[in-house]
């Protein structure tokens, strides 16, 4: 089998790698380039932990192909924070008890993140709507809902 | 988990892609979103020893009205049918659907052209693409030709397209004046497939009677089920509680699930029934405001 050399941008920073076809994006972030910020959870594209920004656009990283992504711009938890500062949904997170156990946690911002890039002002049905992607299975989503909101008020 | 080992292509024109699927036969598969396409080969529900990517190839999506068609190209994303306006406005059938389709990741890169071509009668929209008398628009070696939605769906998972056929576009009438449509689903949590959903479409004339409806569900039998006796019942008549009900019934018995996890199948035939008839009252509503 064929091997694919592909470039991608990952939080900003150029990087290359050879690569099965078969190989997932998810699998490309935490064991090629060895950055677990992004999780595996249920690995059937139901959870949302695997969640990235690719292209502008929150995706499960568990069921995209590393191969699909080659030429993309990737964001990943790893890349919210800028020069020691936390982007305002991580500084919601911690402000307004966001998480719990936290596995959920990177996927969830990044969902968050994206939708504030599109929506400056979400009502609580939209950040509701927003996240429907991503289980939490401790918080309740309530500290979640507060989490974004802190933040979309920070951003505006 | 991870799928077993496959060649991954990436043609960069449509004519590429069907020399790849027609070179390769049934081992060849077509990779849209991969939505679905990717949970089965990662379970090892079915393998492919090639994959032909079409995100790459240019003008295969992409949303506009044009000689009286609303054109929907096949690699059209999910979220880009919930965003567009025109959606909004003027097809609330797709409206509705498209954000109970699994969830908004998903959407974003689950195309219509997949969730239309992949034969799974689970699917919403081969159901609101029957119930809006499209055409699906397939390119192969020979060329191009159309397939009505309603005769594209042979069996489970199975289409009238062949191996080396690609379907690139959809193509709907323009609604005439006094339309409306509705869809109608059931499930249990963001992300599943329906217990059943139903899809109505249809015009009143200038004194207020049906003059066209299709009604088509989904998750009621191995593929999309449309239900022409419900809908030939309304034709010609002014609706009223008693006739609607009536529709919802005839609509219902045609459906015929399987019973699983979602329900037995006496309940997913009554739930078809209800959501019949709330599609039928909703598409009624939208078509006197239009």
């Amino acid at each position: 089998m064929a091997k694919h050399k592909i470039s991608v941008t990952v939080n900003g920073e150029a990087r290359e790698a050879e690569v099965e076809s078969r190989l997932l994006l998810v699998h490309l972030l935490r064991e090629v380039f060895r950055m677990t910020g992004t999780h595996v959870g249920c690995d059937t594209s139901h959870c949302g932990a695997c969640t990235v920004i690719l292209d502008g656009s929150p995706v499960k990283s568990c069921t995209v192909l590393a191969v699909q992504a080659d030429g993309s711009k990737i964001t990943t938890v790893e890349g919210l924070e800028q020069g020691g500062k936390l982007h305002p949904v991580q500084e919601g997170f911690t402000e307004k008890h966001g998480l719990q156990c936290g596995f959920c946690t990177p996927g969830m911002m990044l969902s968050s993140v994206a939708l504030l890039e599109r929506n400056k002002n979400p009502s609580e049905q939209e950040i509701r709507e927003a996240i429907a992607g991503n289980l939490c299975r401790c918080t309740g989503y309530v500290n979640i809902i507060k989490a974004v909101q802190y933040a979309a008020e920070k951003m505006r | 988990m991870i799928p077993a080992p496959f060649e991954y292509h990436r043609p960069s024109s449509l004519n590429e892609a069907i020399g790849l699927l027609k070179h390769h036969g049934a081992q060849a598969k077509v990779l849209s979103g991969g939505m679905s396409l990717l949970p089965t080969l990662k379970l090892r529900l079915g393998s492919f020893a090639h994959l032909v990517d079409i995100n790459r190839i240019p003008g295969l999506d992409g949303i506009k009205e044009e000689g009286g068609f609303l054109h929907i190209g096949a690699m059209t994303r999910q979220s880009a049918l919930e965003r567009s306006d025109l959606i909004r406005k003027k097809y609330p059938i797709l409206a509705d659907a498209v954000p109970l389709i699994a969830d908004p990741l998903v959407r974003n890169r689950g195309t219509v052209g997949g969730n239309v071509a992949n034969g799974d009668p689970a699917n919403d929209e081969p159901a609101i693409m029957i119930a809006l008398g499209a055409t699906l628009v397939a390119r192969g070696p020979k060329g191009e030709r159309t397939i009505a939605a309603n005769k594209f769906y042979t069996d489970l998972y199975t289409t009238a397209l062949a191996h080396d056929e690609i379907l690139t576009e959809i193509r709907i009438p323009v609604p005439p004046a006094k339309s409306g449509g509705a869809y109608q689903k059931l499930k249990r949590k963001t992300g599943d497939y329906a217990a059943a959903a139903v899809a109505v479409q249809l015009a009143l004339d200038a004194k207020g009677a049906i003059e066209r409806c299709a009604i088509a569900l989904t998750n009621a039998g191995p593929t999309p089920v449309e239900a022409g006796d419900a809908a030939k019942f309304l034709v010609g008549k002014v609706p009223d509680a008693k006739t609607i009900a009536e529709a919802a019934k005839l609509a219902a018995a045609k459906s015929n699930p399987s019973g699983d996890h979602r329900g037995s199948v006496e309940y997913k035939r009554e739930m078809a029934r209800v959501l019949a008839g709330r599609a039928l009252q909703t598409a009624l509503e939208r078509a006197g405001r239009a």
